[in-house]
């Protein structure tokens, strides 16, 4: 699946500018507010669901190569954590959805973990 | 053996935002040398972990990367309040984060565990009161 049809079957907002990375494709997705839970049992390359925002959400998804990071319950993400994510090349959604509606949504599409 | 590199990074315990930024660094390095991906994410992840760790438990310190080409050494050095029994805080789940550092999503007690797993070689030296230092080796091959 592509981070584009993850946005669309998402209904999100794409909040960084790097729109070539849209077209990434992706296998695996990990829905977590804790941080530490991520870097503990998450794929390498997986997209990440989050409903925590911080700088540390970036970092996180940086250090374990995931491309993309979705913000559900419309969170929106601040200037610097944009600047962030763009820096280390992560596509960031926004969408609208609750965790588990967006997790049921991408499990279906057919990402798995 | 002969380390080739060394790149020092103060790790700032004052602020919680910029924690992780020396492990960006280091892995933009690893990257412009060539290392192996799947290395450069176990050596990313791990020293996050610890870098977080000085920032959340410690009030920073500083990081030291030592590189070969057969090896990565990482030196994570604190004066924080040091670690009164490591066997615990090993330990999956043994956290005493409080619930502020919790609700930034940090403080399940998965750090130290996961520095373990994804290093070769991991050793903890720490007195209370003194301070924590925790030297990982990555083996390239
Ligand atoms: N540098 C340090 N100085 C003092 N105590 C530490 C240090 N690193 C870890 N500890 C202690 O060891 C415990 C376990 O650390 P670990 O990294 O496994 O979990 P955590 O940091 O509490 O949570 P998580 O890593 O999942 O966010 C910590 O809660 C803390 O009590
Ligand atoms: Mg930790």
């Amino acid at each position: 699946m592509t981070i584009r049809e993850i946005a669309e079957s998402l209904n999100a907002n794409v909040c960084t500018k790097n729109d070539s990375l849209l077209e990434k494709d992706v296998e695996h997705a990990f829905g977590s507010d804790m941080m530490s839970d991520v870097l503990a049992y998450a794929d390498e390359g997986s997209v990440l669901l989050s409903g925590l925002l911080n700088p540390q959400v970036i970092r996180t998804a940086h250090m374990l190569d995931m491309p993309c990071i979705v913000f559900v319950r419309g969170k929106l993400p601040t200037p610097e954590i944009l600047m962030l994510a763009e820096e280390s090349h992560i596509v960031v959604l926004s969408t609208p959805l609750r965790m588990y509606a967006s997790c049921g949504i991408l499990y279906t599409a057919g990402l798995d973990r | 053996m002969e380390d080739l590199l060394h790149y020092h990074y103060d790790v700032d315990g004052g602020n919680f935002a910029s924690a992780g930024e020396a492990s960006v660094q280091v892995k933009r390095v690893l990257r412009q040398m060539g290392f192996p991906p799947d290395l450069i994410r176990r050596v990313s992840i791990a020293m996050y972990e610890g870098e977080i760790n000085m920032v959340i438990h410690a009030k920073g310190g500083d990081a030291d990367v030592y590189l070969s080409p057969e090896q990565i050494r990482v030196v994570l050095k604190d004066v924080g309040p040091g670690i009164k029994d490591v066997a615990l805080a090993m330990q999956e789940g043994y956290s005493t984060a409080p619930d502020n550092i919790r609700s930034l999503g940090f403080g399940a007690g998965m750090g130290l565990p996961n520095m373990k797993r994804y290093s070769d070689e991991m050793t903890v030296e720490s007195t209370v009161g003194v301070g924590t230092t925790i030297t990982l080796v990555f083996n390239a091959f």
